[in-house]
C-alpha cells in the first residue's frame, strides 16, 4: 500500500498481518515439507497444519476433525452447499437461502436449481437487511436439506440473527450453514452458542492469507467432496495442504479473537463518526443497512443524484479508496442485487458507497474523507440532471 | 494494446489508487468538463433554443443537453449539458459540447451526423465495456435539434433520422441497432450491452430480436 493512501475497503480484502506473515514465513523454504508425506520433513509439515486446526477448532468450540481447510471462502460455499445436498438427496431437494448473500452462494444455488433440479426458496430481507427466524420458519418444508444465511453481508454490514436461525434449524432438523466470511474479525464465531451446522471462513478478509479458506462441519454430517483426489483432508478435499496458508490462517484468525472486544469498540466510533458527518454535512444521503445489527467496521452511504464510479474516482484523486455498488462499476454492469434487495430503487443503487474501516484506519483517515467529500458531491452533482428526493426514495419501501 | 490489455486497463474495480484506466483526454474531461452551468443561476436563467433529454437515471445514465442556435448560419453557438453516470459517460457529453461548440459552432446539419463513435474517437479510446457510455450524447443532442426545429417552426425539418424508434426510454433506434450490429454485436445480449435496449423498456425485446436477426442476416449471412 502506498503510504498515503487511506484505504477503506477492507471488505473487500484486508493486507496480511505482519504477525501472521513471520508465523508462515518458515513453512515456505525451510519447512515445505508435504503433510501427507510419511518422512520426518512430511511430519514437521503435518505437525503444524494439526497445530493450526486445533487453534481454529478451540476458537470454533469444534472438535480439530470438524474442519476442513479448502482454498478460499468461495470454495467453503461450494463444498458446504454442493456437498451437502448433493449427499442428503434422499431427504429431499430443497434448499433456503436469502437474496442478499454473496455470489459464491447465490450462483451456487442457481446452478443447483437449473442442473440437478433442486429447488431454491430465497428469503427477501427488509429495509435493514434483515432476515427473520419467524421467515426461515415459514419457509422450511417436509423435503428442505439446507438453510444457508450469511452471518453478515459483505455490502451493508447487517448481522443476520443466526443464533435465533440456528434454533428454528436444529427444531426441524434442517442444516444449517452459514457464510462467516465478513464476520471473522468482530464477532464470536463459536459453534455451540450459533447453533450452526457448517461455517464458512476464509483467510483473505481477517488479516490473513488470500486463497485460504475453511469450512466446519459438524460430525456426523453427510457429505460428499467436490474436488476428488489424493484424499487430503479426510476425503473433502484432495490436494497437496497449503501449509504457509493453512498456518496463516490460524494465526490470522487466533488474532482477530483475541483482540475482538477492543478493536470493535475503537472501530465502532470511527465508523459512527463517519456515518454522522457525512450524513448531516452532505445533503439527500443516508445510511444503508441496520443501524446497530451491524458490523463495527462498515458504512454504507447512498448519494442521492449521482453515481459511484465517479464518486470513486474522484476520491481516489485524493488517494481514498472504497466501492461502490453502482451498475458502472461491475462487469455485469447490473447495480448491487444487495441493495436492491433492501428495497433501494435502480436509481438509488448506484449512488451507494461502501466504506470498510480496518485496523490501520485512524482518525485522521476518517476527518480527510469527511473533509474531502461534500465538495466532490457538490461537484457531482452540478453535473447531473437527477434530483430525487429522500423520501421518494425511501417512501416505497416495505416495513417502513 | 492487445484486446486483453484493453479488458485490464479498462477495469475500474482495481484498487491501486494512482493509476488511470481511461485516456488522458477521457481523465481531462472528467476532472475538468467543459461547458457546465456554472452556477445554478446561471442554469435556471439560460434561455435554450433546444432542449434534449434521454435515458434514464434507473438503468444509469441520463443526458440532458441545452443548445443554442444561430437562426441565420445554423450553427450551434453554446451549449450545455448535465449527465448522471460513470466518468466515460461524463467525458464523452463534456467532449461532445466541445466538438459542436468549437470553431464557430457546428452546423446543424453536421451536428446531426454525429456517431458515438466520433465521440469515442476524440476521446482517443474508451473501455470497450465504456462504449455505451457514450451512446447518449448523440441523442440527446439530436432531440434538442429536433426540439429547435420545432420551435423555430421548421416542423418539417424533424427528421428523427428517418429511424423508428425502438425502446421509447432510451430512444433507441432501429439505426442504433444496425449500427451495433454492424460493429460485431450479434446477439440480444451484446446488442443490450452497448445499447442498454431493453432494460427499462422491456416491451421493446420481442421487436429488436427480430431486428437484430435481420441484420445479422443481411450482413453476415444467413444463421
Ligand atoms: C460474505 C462473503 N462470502 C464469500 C466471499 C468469497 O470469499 P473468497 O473471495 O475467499 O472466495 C466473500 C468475499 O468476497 C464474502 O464477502
Ligand atoms: S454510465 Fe454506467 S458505465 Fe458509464
Amino acid at each position: 500500500m502506498k503510504s498515503k493512501e487511506i484505504y477503506l475497503d477492507h471488505s473487500a480484502t484486508t493486507y496480511l498481518d505482519p504477525r501472521v506473515k513471520e508465523e508462515m514465513d518458515k513453512y515456505f523454504c525451510d519447512e515445505f515439507g508435504n503433510p501427507g508425506s510419511f518422512n520426518t520433513t512430511g511430519l514437521r509439515a503435518k505437525k503444524a497444519v494439526d497445530k493450526a486446526r486445533k487453534t481454529i477448532a478451540d476458537i470454533l468450540n469444534a472438535k480439530p476433525n470438524e474442519i476442513v481447510f479448502t482454498g478460499s471462502g468461495t470454495e467453503s460455499i461450494n463444498l458446504a452447499i454442493k456437498g451437502v445436498v448433493r449427499a442428503n438427496k434422499d431427504k429431499g431437494k430443497h434448499i433456503i437461502t436469502t437474496t442478499i448473500e454473496h455470489h459464491a452462494v447465490l450462483d451456487t444455488c442457481e446452478y443447483l436449481e437449473r442442473y440437478e433440479e433442486f429447488e431454491v426458496t430465497y428469503l427477501e430481507v427488509d429495509r435493514d437487511g434483515l432476515v427473520t427466524p419467524e421467515q426461515v420458519k415459514k419457509a422450511i418444508r417436509k423435503d428442505t436439506v439446507l438453510i444457508s444465511i450469511m452471518f453478515a453481508n459483505n455490502e451493508i454490514g447487517t448481522i443476520e440473527p443466526i443464533k435465533e436461525i440456528g434454533e428454528v434449524a436444529k427444531k426441524h432438523k434442517v442444516l444449517f450453514h452459514t457464510d462467516a466470511c465478513q464476520a471473522g474479525c468482530s464477532q464470536d464465531l463459536n459453534v455451540e452458542k450459533l447453533n450452526v451446522d457448517l461455517l464458512t471462513l476464509n483467510g483473505s478478509k481477517i488479516y490473513g492469507p488470500k486463497g485460504t479458506g475453511l469450512l466446519y462441519l459438524r460430525k456426523g454430517i453427510k457429505i460428499h467432496p467436490i474436488i476428488h483426489g489424493g484424499g487430503q483432508e479426510r476425503g473433502l478435499r484432495s490436494g497437496t495442504e497449503n501449509v504457509p496458508g493453512i498456518v496463516g490462517l490460524a494465526k490470522a484468525l487466533e488474532i482477530c479473537q483475541k483482540e475482538r472486544n477492543k478493536e470493535n469498540k475503537r472501530l465502532i466510533v470511527l465508523r459512527d463518526k463517519l456515518v454522522k458527518e457525512i450524513t448531516t454535512k452532505i445533503p439527500k444521503t443516508f445510511l444503508n443497512g441496520h443501524p446497530t445489527k451491524r458490523l463495527p467496521n462498515n458504512a454504507n452511504i447512498t448519494i442521492l443524484d449521482i453515481e459511484g464510479e465517479a464518486i470513486m474516482l474522484y476520491m481516489n484523486q485524493y488517494e481514498i479508496c472504497a466501492s461502490s455498488g453502482s451498475a458502472c462499476t461491475s462487469k455485469t454492469l447490473d447495480p448491487s442485487h444487495v441493495i436492491l434487495a433492501i428495497g433501494l430503487p435502480y436509481e438509488a443503487a448506484h449512488g451507494s458507497i461502501r466504506f470498510s474501516l480496518g485496523r490501520r484506519t485512524t482518525e485522521k483517515d476518517i476527518n480527510q474523507v469527511i473533509k474531502v467529500l461534500p465538495d466532490i458531491v457538490k461537484h457531482l452533482r452540478s453535473m447531473s440532471p437527477v434530483n430525487l428526493e429522500v423520501k421518494d426514495v425511501l417512501g416505497g419501501i416495505k416495513n417502513d | 494494446m492487445t484486446s486483453a490489455e484493453k479488458d485490464n486497463y479498462a477495469d475500474v474495480k482495481t484498487k491501486t489508487g494512482k493509476e488511470w484506466f481511461y485516456t488522458d483526454v477521457v481523465k481531462k474531461h472528467f476532472f475538468n468538463p467543459k461547458n457546465l452551468f456554472k452556477t445554478e443561476k446561471e442554469a435556471e436563467n439560460y434561455k435554450a433554443d433546444g432542449v434534449g433529454i434521454v435515458g434514464s437515471p434507473a438503468c444509469g445514465d441520463m443526458m440532458k443537453m441545452w443548445i443554442k442556435v444561430d437562426p441565420k448560419t445554423e450553427r450551434i453557438k453554446d451549449c450545455k449539458w448535465q449527465t448522471f453516470g460513470c466518468a466515460s459517460a461524463i467525458a464523452s457529453t463534456s467532449m461532445l459540447s466541445v466538438m459542436i461548440t468549437e470553431k464557430g459552432g457546428m452546423k446543424l446539419d453536421k451536428a446531426l451526423q454525429i456517431k458515438p463513435q466520433d465521440i469515442v474517437k476524440r476521446l482517443v479510446d474508451l473501455p470497450p465495456r465504456k462504449f455505451h457510455c457514450s451512446v447518449l450524447g448523440d441523442k440527446a443532442l439530436r432531440e434538442a435539434i429536433n426540439v429547435y426545429f420545432e420551435k423555430s417552426g421548421q416542423k418539417d425539418r424533424v427528421v428523427r433520422q428517418g429511424a423508428k424508434i425502438i425502446d421509447k426510454q432510451l430512444k433507441i433506434t432501429d439505426k442504433d441497432i444496425e449500427e451495433a450490429v454492424l460493429e460485431g454485436a450479434t446477439t440480444f445480449e451484446a446488442v443490450q450491452k452497448k445499447t442498454k435496449i431493453g432494460v427499462n423498456d422491456k416491451s421493446c425485446i420481442p421487436e429488436a430480436e427480430q431486428l437484430i436477426r435481420f441484420y445479422r442476416e443481411k450482413y453476415f449471412g444467413p444463421d
